[in-house]
């Protein structure tokens, strides 16, 4: 994480809860100190670190280390992202708070849009057209055209300087398996950064994956880093 | 009797329009209560965000509870023989790609045309689009289901919406605590409504005029 500068495009896989989140590489870059950081994520940090009391009954209630520590710490000043805020305005995150501020920037992108720019970013496509937006606040400003009498906007796609991603298992080449739904942004961020960081529970020698089932080839991934406390979120 | 209806029973009227085959994604809060009614004998493949199809009920025993098996609200789903995974990008494409037969989403307020407004509410300024956008341009049919009115009785049933827009004329059949109102290009058609209710008290808290169905009856569950 040392080469991760002031000023770094991050994306970070996230989906709502701890699953396929690189939370041990956040805290490192939380203790690295890269400051005024833009982050692209499905989004933004979840409230905080206090569990609720009893078991929690949804993945998003509960405690993990995700990107709110790093807006805590100072460190972002831009967020590019779907779930920008918490589902409750009356719990809000510590982004929420610091956007109503005027102290940071989003860019509020819906979920299927956001993975298809970074699907972009990553493939060598320009960008592309999708109904999705049209005649809302999210099209304002964009090329509209009309394909076979339907009325699409122009999306640009996303890179990022890191990709920060999650995958239960990695062999030696960067090959990568995931775990259930905790897939969701993290093969396609993979794709879209100049340096994928991927933290996995286990790695193995190459063969020790089953080729059928890689979902990441090895290509796509600079950096492995083994978790290092077992049971942890 | 004269009550609006509960969610649940929301939830159960909604279950109803489920088909068997159906590839269905169900909006967080009402909407996700329709997994648990769909039709005896029909066999529906749930999709999530997230990045699966054909998942299980919601998980009931938190030793059930694993952080890698969630649906897009957070909710701990279960394993079913044949449940497939994928990335976020397949998963969208298969929301815009029209593989979506039915969606399920809340909503804040609907128009007379199927204009849908449901991820921002002005008085917080800033809001999570998350996949509604998406979904309602794609799927198939699009059934929104919410509370007939706001909490200060005003209507969400609206000429034009007031609110940020998630897509225009998306909606296809709207079902609220008071009725089942149909979209149609001749405008909303109320076909079914509460029980004690009638048709002017349901008009009277809907901005446009609805045309009345001529086999309109009591919400059949």
């Amino acid at each position: 994480m040392k080469d991760i500068r002031d000023g770094a495009t991050m994306m970070v896989a996230s989906f709502g809860g701890p699953g396929g989140a690189p939370s041990q590489l956040l805290v490192a870059l939380r203790d690295q100190g890269a400051k005024n950081l833009t982050i692209i994520s499905n989004s933004v940090g979840m409230y905080g670190f206090d569990p609720e009391p009893g078991v929690p009954k949804t993945a998003t209630a509960l405690s993990f280390p995700n990107v709110t520590m790093l807006v805590e710490n100072g460190q972002v000043s831009k967020a590019i992202a779907s779930f920008p805020v918490s589902p409750s305005s009356s719990r809000p995150t510590a982004f929420e708070k610091l956007y109503l501020e005027g102290k940071a920037e989003l860019e509020v992108v819906p979920q299927g849009t956001l993975a298809e720019r970074i699907r972009a970013g990553g493939a060598g496509i320009g960008g592309f057209f999708t109904r999705t937006g049209v005649g809302t606040r999210m099209a304002v400003g964009k090329e509209h055209r009309v394909i076979d009498g339907e009325e699409y906007i122009f999306e640009k796609p996303l890179r990022a300087d890191f990709a920060l991603i999650r995958a239960l298992r990695a062999d030696t080449y960067g090959n990568l398996i995931y775990n259930m739904t905790s897939r969701h942004f993290n093969p396609i961020m993979a794709t879209a950064a100049n340096v994928t960081i991927v933290e996995v529970d286990e790695i193995v020698e190459p063969g020790g994956l089953d080729s059928e089932a890689i979902v990441t080839p090895g290509v796509f991934v600079k950096r492995i880093v083994k978790r290092t406390r077992e049971g942890d979120q | 009797m004269k009550a609006r209806l509960e969610r649940t029973t929301m939830a159960l009227r909604v279950a109803k329009e489920f088909q068997d085959g159906d590839i269905v994604n169900l909006g967080i809060g009402i909407p996700t209560l329709a997994s648990d009614f769909v039709p005896e004998g029909r066999t529906v493949l749930f999709h999530t965000e997230n990045g699966a199809i054909g998942f299980g009920p919601l998980a009931s025993d938190p030793a059930e509870y694993d952080i890698n098996l969630i649906n897009a609200g957070g909710q701990f789903i279960t394993l079913m023989p044949g449940i497939s995974f994928f990335d976020s990008a397949l998963s969208f494409a298969i929301v815009r790609g029209g593989h979506l037969d039915v969606a399920v989403l809340g909503g804040l307020q609907v128009s007379e045309r199927g204009d849908l407004a449901n991820w921002l509410n002005p008085r917080r300024g800033v809001g999570n689009v998350g996949g509604g956008m998406d979904i309602a341009v794609g799927a198939k049919r699009l059934i929104v289901v919410m509370e007939h009115t706001t909490k200060e009785g005003e209507p969400k049933i609206l000429r034009e919406c007031t609110y940020e827009l998630t897509a225009k004329e998306c909606v296809d059949l709207i079902v609220t605590d008071l009725a089942v109102i149909d979209v149609t290009k001749d405008g909303l058609v109320l076909k079914e409504i509460a029980p004690g209710y009638t048709v002017e008290e349901v008009q009277a808290v809907t901005e446009p005029k609805l045309i009345v169905a001529t086999d309109i009856r009591e919400i059949e569950l």
